[in-house]
């Protein structure tokens, strides 16, 4: 009976596939990983990259404060009725894995008020390397670390780069003035990872965001399918 | 029906967004009210006392099957703060979620569709409780202890108090606890025959004007 989407009200199962009228509701997918490895700049490039072809909505999750949403807001990569800020008490794994309520609220009301769309992306709290995001509130996650915050991370492991389905290394850059090694963090995660796939990333030159961009529009396809 | 239920509705894990709120801790943090686990545990006293006599006795009339609508009409009368009336509002439409999830019933259906932007959170308690087989004193001690354990647990995060003296404080309340839900239960089936006007209206003015106050912060900790 879950799995019934012709009920009144909000849907009570959170992953379902539809909304309570039946629609086909967006593609839902996470942006986590570590404080300052440019989750809020890849979801602005994406924003950017996407807007003309998509509906697109973000979620941002911030820690004490609502500056991923201002950030997003003064760069107007989309209006302001299109993003919602969550707050999240001071934890935000907890926000995205544990206790998913009040992200649910706010993609289903990003729906309701601007809608219908095609994808939301949630962004989470800067937090640390065990953070993933619930399936029942996201359909893909993409984890975000970057070559300046130790290039050992990808050996290390943990959930975020283990397990999400997108690993992006951001501020490839970056990697000669913070002594980091390319190569090694490639295949480490090539190791960690296995089949699941690994993006390097400059949002500073070379391609930008196109990377991810072609992997998220590869997820839509699958999705409406 | 099943008593080991209100386990799971009491656990402080359960997904309904409580998380997120400090029940009034954060601005009474920043007040200098809150300072040492002496000072949370006058907080917490005074919470049990008003808000938490107040949803306890919300919660136990939704069990005794008083009507959701009215009861959330006296839930507005009763909270003077927009901010708190909105964040009561918040989580009850979370605790929804979560408790059709986990029982199911035509009432919290109901629910569901006559408040889709959430009825006050001790009223959807009750209506769970009540959902998941427990009788009107479970979903008032529900009630009464998360309006202390909220604020207990916030306020390690936002003093670095030792969790054990903050877990203290909830236990040395505890008796004051079991009074107020007698209260609460009494009120609620007075209200259940005389209507909602029975139902107690104590409230904390500093709670009120601190949500209102703590809502204006551009950066805070919780939502509430």
């Amino acid at each position: 009976m879950h799995l019934d989407h012709h009920r009144h009200g909000p849907a009570a199962v959170s992953a379902d596939a539809h909304r309570p009228d039946g629609s086909h509701r967006a593609l839902r997918i996470g942006l986590g990983g570590p404080v300052g490895s440019g989750k809020t700049a890849t979801v602005a490039a994406l924003c950017r990259e996407l807007r003309a072809e998509l509906s697109l909505a973000v979620v941002t999750n911030d820690i004490y404060t609502r500056e991923d949403a201002e950030f997003l807001l003064r760069e107007a990569v989309l209006p302001p009725e299109r993003i919602t800020a969550v707050e999240t008490g001071a934890c935000p794994h907890t926000a995205i894995r544990d206790d998913i309520s009040a992200n649910l609220e706010a993609v289903e009301d990003l729906e309701d008020t601007v809608g219908p769309l095609d994808l939301i992306l949630v962004e989470s709290g800067g937090d640390n390397l065990t953070a993933t995001f619930s399936k029942g509130l996201v359909d893909a996650q993409i984890f975000v670390i970057d070559v300046a915050g130790g290039d050992d991370i990808p050996r290390k492991g943990g959930p975020g780069v283990t397990m999400a389905d997108l690993l992006v290394v951001n501020k490839t850059d970056l990697a000669p003035h913070v002594g980091s090694d390319l190569a090694r963090m490639a295949a480490d995660a090539k190791a960690q990872r296995s089949e699941l796939p690994v993006i390097l990333q400059s949002l500073r030159g070379g391609s930008g965001v196109a990377d991810v961009a072609a992997w998220v529009r590869e997820r839509l396809a699958a999705w409406t399918a | 029906m099943s008593r080991a239920a209100l386990l799971v509705l009491a656990d402080g894990r359960f997904p309904a967004g409580g998380h997120a709120h400090s029940g009034g801790a954060e601005a009474a943090v920043k007040a200098g009210r809150i300072t040492s686990a002496a000072t949370l545990e006058d907080f917490c006293r005074g919470r049990l006392h008003t808000a938490g006599l107040v949803a306890g006795a919300l919660a136990a009339a939704a069990v005794l099957g008083v009507e959701p609508a009215a009861l959330d009409a006296a839930a507005d009368a009763r909270t003077p703060s927009p901010a708190l009336r909105n964040a009561a509002r918040r989580l009850g439409r979370q605790l929804t979620r979560a408790a059709r999830a986990c029982w199911p019933s035509p009432e919290l259906e109901a629910l569901a569709g006559e408040f889709p932007r959430g009825a006050h959170q001790p009223v959807v308690l009750g209506l769970a409780a009540r959902a998941a087989g427990l009788a009107p004193g479970d979903a008032a001690y529900c009630a009464a202890y998360e309006c202390v354990s909220g604020p207990a647990t916030a306020t390690v995060r936002l003093l670095s108090l030792d969790p054990f003296d903050a877990t203290g404080v909830l236990a040395r309340l505890a008796p004051e606890l079991d009074r107020v839900v007698d209260r609460a239960v009494e009120a609620a089936r007075r209200a259940a025959d005389e209507g909602v006007g029975a139902l107690p209206a104590a409230s904390g003015p500093l709670l009120e004007s601190g949500a209102e106050w703590h809502a204006a912060w551009s950066v805070r900790l919780f939502a509430s």
